[in-house]
């Protein structure tokens, strides 16, 4: 061990361009077996590209890959997986039609006799993997429907099913919360202890800080910096990511509550959640907080009206609001940032501006017609506003990287200018800087009079721009806690019913 | 890659013009009989339906849905026509009633679709045969020729060489373009085509959209009936039979992408004429009716292999990160 043998995988001087972007210049990278390494970086610098070339997805047009310090060349995922690289990808890629189970051995499913699938013991593994991640998700379930959170954590088991000898984590947790993240964690400890070499990559600082032992730094597609993990701080770190030093990282505003905007009453959805009553004031921040599965983005969506509800009722500004319709709601001032960009917030191959246009399309007219001057106005405003990495707003939004597709959707909603803002894991996969603008955004949003309803798995988010924490346990609301008294400690507790500690 | 996706697109088009133009100039130099202004006229007249038919095909397929049934409901309306005409009406107050049948038969598909969630594929092989029989169960093997000669010979006059059929087809087509490429309708049903679940999310009623996609389609498909019931002087149940076919071909052959979300009203009006152009001159050029259809056969396959070829090649190359969970795409 002390005579370092080679890493188990290597990137040396790797470039690879699209058309004419840059994303990686000459970037050189080890993974040890042993060690977890995280790869570091805002949105766009590269960190995605570089997974999928680790990963045989993408080819590097210079520079070389070394498997046990010996080049070699990757043609496709499974070439990369018959060396033994287990990859979860930042966006999950699930067969909707298939079950959990299904999708977990895809192409490797356990035989039995006469060579015929044995879905019996496929089953038990499936399930011996949620075990492993103390996750309460049935494996006969198919994955169409499953929240972000519970498609991620299938991408995780389908990883971990792998006895990969190299696990590459692009964002895992970028939905998930502390609860599942532990338990993460504590696999890929062990794993790593094994002798496996870890990869990761969070926007989540403290993630990076607490599983890693080195940390790689990207900027702009370059390489900028390789850390050990117990040599800085995340301060250190945020400044290799961005190239300057930057502010407080929540800062709140204090807003004073205005008249009541929106009044949720005794809402039930049978089997998803129960008796759910709360208020928003114009000028507050609550946040629903909790954990994954609780029922928090279902409440989000029922309100909304994407999904109905069974019992209950729902105002904004006084109105009732019609049950089972997103337009009639948005009528009412309603603006809903829903959790899975790719799925609910994104027409993957319209252009960013349309996409960002396609939520208010009766704003963008001139008479009759689109008015493509003002829907790009609208667009490049927003894309300012948000920082937003991007070649020209004509692209589709696939070409952006996910952090950049984050902020197309909310760039869409906030151009409503609506007067009750829902959010749904509204900075998943955003980087630390542009995050800080998003939250310095909802802030001003809130003062201006706007209400605002954020989910979010990241407790310090809640914790920093909550005025008040609502928690959702097994689909009831459970605690209401005032910002002064929310703590870590409070809204665990809450949200596991266990007393005091948690997680 | 997918910026070059667009491009792709629009070269596809750009080819199909192209072409268009090569098969006209070769036909006007090579093929007796081609360029004179009868022919053309004829020509013209000849892609009349299904030009009118390719319009709200367009966006039927865009919106990623089909209707299988629109040459049945043109017969239907046919029949409709002729037994009125049959029982005295004036022919004035029989349009109208042939535009809103095809309407209702345009209305009871969507409703199919859109409030009982059947894919319009299977719903529409469906009423693809119960609208044709019953335009059979309406007029019999009957043959209704004796029709107001007013109007039948409205349908074939010209202008020059230019069938006044087809100024309204031109003026419709305007409204199409315009409808499809620069309004809000048009941007939700290239939304909801391509993603439906963030088309929804965003507020965009998918349904209702849908739904009268469908009877704009059934009373485009009544409104092509009149043409080809008077440009024929003879109104039956079996008009228009296998129209639906050379509809939909035109469609995939102008570009549109049988997935939906994709396509442009140019490149579909350009794919009707070079079908109409191709089958013109190979007539004229007295190619054994065999190798006719072998050659339209051979343009239709290429016409739905070659824009879809690039999209699976694209997934076949690019592994199912993107979008799998989208369906389509994943296997
Ligand atoms: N298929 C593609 N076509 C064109 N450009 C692309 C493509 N994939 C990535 N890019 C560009 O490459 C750059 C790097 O993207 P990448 O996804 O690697 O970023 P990232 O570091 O993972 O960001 P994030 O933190 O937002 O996930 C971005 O500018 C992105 O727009
Ligand atoms: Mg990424």
């Amino acid at each position: 061990m002390a005579d370092s043998p080679p890493p188990v995988l290597a990137l040396r001087e790797v470039s690879k361009s699209f058309g004419a972007v840059r994303a990686l210049r000459e970037v050189s990278l080890s993974l040890i077996a042993g060690e977890a390494l995280a790869l570091a970086g805002e949105n766009g610098a590269g960190k995605s590209t570089l997974v999928k070339i680790l990963s045989g997805v993408h080819r590097p047009d210079a520079g070389r890959l070394l498997l046990d310090g010996e080049p070699v060349e990757f043609h496709g995922p499974a070439d990369a997986q018959a060396a033994g690289v287990a990859v979860i990808y930042q966006e999950p890629t699930l067969f909707p039609d298939l079950t959990v189970a299904e999708n977990i051995f895809m192409g490797r499913q356990p035989r039995g006799r006469l060579g015929r699938i044995d879905r019996r013991a496929m089953r038990a593994q499936a399930a011996a993997l949620f075990t492993r991640l103390g996750v309460p998700l049935d494996p006969e379930q198919p994955a169409r429907g499953l929240s972000i959170a519970d498609q991620q954590l299938v991408e995780i088991a389908k990883a971990l099913s792998r006895d990969a000898r190299v696990l590459i984590m692009d964002e895992p947790t970028a939905a998930l919360s502390g609860n599942e993240v532990t338990r993460l964690f504590g696999v890929a400890r062990s794993l790593r202890e094994q002798g496996c070499a870890v990869l990761f990559i969070s926007h989540r600082l403290d993630e990076i800080f607490d599983l890693c032992q080195r940390v790689t730094t990207l900027r702009d597609g370059g390489h900028v910096a390789d850390d050990r993990i117990a040599d800085i701080i995340p301060d250190d770190l945020v400044r290799r990511m961005v190239g300057r030093e930057l502010g407080a990282l929540f800062p709140k505003q204090d807003a004073v509550p205005g008249e009541v905007a929106l009044q949720v009453r005794r809402l039930t959805r049978e089997g998803v959640f129960t008796d759910v009553s709360f208020e928003v004031r114009r000028g507050e921040i609550v946040a629903l907080a909790g954990l994954v599965g609780a029922g928090r983005s279902e409440v989000a969506r029922a309100v909304f009206g994407v999904d109905r509800w069974d019992a209950g009722s729902v105002q904004v500004g006084g109105r009732a609001l019609r049950p089972g319709s997103p337009a009639a709601s948005m009528a009412l001032g309603l603006a809903l940032v829903p959790e899975d960009r790719r799925q609910q917030g994104l027409v993957m191959e319209l252009s960013i501006e349309r996409n960002i246009a396609l939520a208010g399309l009766a704003e963008v007219r001139h008479g009759p017609l689109i008015s493509r001057a003002a829907e790009r106005v609208r667009a490049a405003d927003w894309a300012q506003r948000l920082q937003l990495r991007h070649r020209s707003l004509a692209d589709a939004v696939d070409v952006l990287s996910g952090g950049n597709q984050q902020k197309v959707v909310l760039a869409k909603w906030l151009a409503r200018q609506p007067s009750v803002l829902i959010v749904d894991e509204p900075t998943r996969g955003i980087d630390v800087a542009t995050k800080a603008e998003v939250h310095r955004l909802l802030s001003e949003l809130a003062v201006g009079g706007i209400a605002v309803l954020m989910i979010s798995s990241e407790l310090p988010e809640v914790l920093g721009m909550a005025d008040r924490v609502l928690v959702m346990r097994e689909g009831r609301l459970v605690a209401e806690i005032p910002r002064g008294t929310a703590t870590e400690e409070t809204v665990m507790a809450a949200a596991t019913g266990i007393g005091g500690g948690g997680a | 890659m997918p910026a070059d996706r667009f491009s792709l697109l629009r070269r596809w088009e750009g080819l199909i013009l192209i072409l268009l133009v090569a098969v006209t100039t070769w036909a006007s130099l090579g093929v007796d009989g081609f360029a004179n202004s009868s022919n053309v006229s004829f020509l013209l007249l000849d892609v009349t339906e299904i030009a009118l038919m390719a319009l709200t095909m367009t966006l039927v397929i865009v919106a990623a849905e089909i209707d299988l049934s629109v040459a049945s409901t043109l017969g239907l309306s046919c029949a409709v026509l002729g037994w009125l005409w049959n029982a005295g009406l004036p022919i004035e107050a029989i349009m109208p009633i042939c535009l809103v049948a095809g309407a209702l038969c345009g209305a009871l598909n969507g409703f199919l679709v859109t409030r009982l969630g059947l894919p319009s594929l299977a719903v529409t092989i469906g009423t693809f045969a119960l609208y044709r029989g019953l335009a059979y169960v309406i007029l019999g093997d009957q043959a209704v020729a004796d029709l107001p000669p007013a109007y039948t010979s409205l349908a074939t006059a010209t202008l020059g060489p230019i069938p006044v059929v087809t100024l309204l087809v031109a003026v419709l087509a305007v409204l199409f373009v315009v409808i499809l490429h620069a309004t809000a309708l048009g941007r939700a049903i290239v939304a909801l085509g391509s993603n439906e679940e963030a088309a929804y999310f965003a507020g965009i009623r998918v349904k209702r959209i849908r739904f009268w996609l469908f009877v704009a389609s059934g009373a485009m498909a009544a409104l092509a009936s009149l043409v080809f019931t008077f440009r024929y002087a003879s109104a039956r149940a079996d008009n228009g039979g296998g129209l639906e076919l050379a509809v939909i071909a035109a469609v995939l052959l102008g570009g549109v992408s049988i997935f939906g979300g994709r396509g442009t009203l140019p490149g579909v009006l350009a794919a009707v004429l070079l079908l109409g152009v191709v089958r013109n001159a190979l007539i004229l050029a007295d190619v054994a009716n065999e190798v006719l259809n072998f050659v339209t056969g051979l343009l239709l396959v290429a016409s739905v292999l070659a824009p879809n070829l690039g999209a699976v090649w694209r997934r076949r190359t690019s592994p199912p990160l993107e979008g799998s969970l989208e369906g389509k795409s994943a296997l």
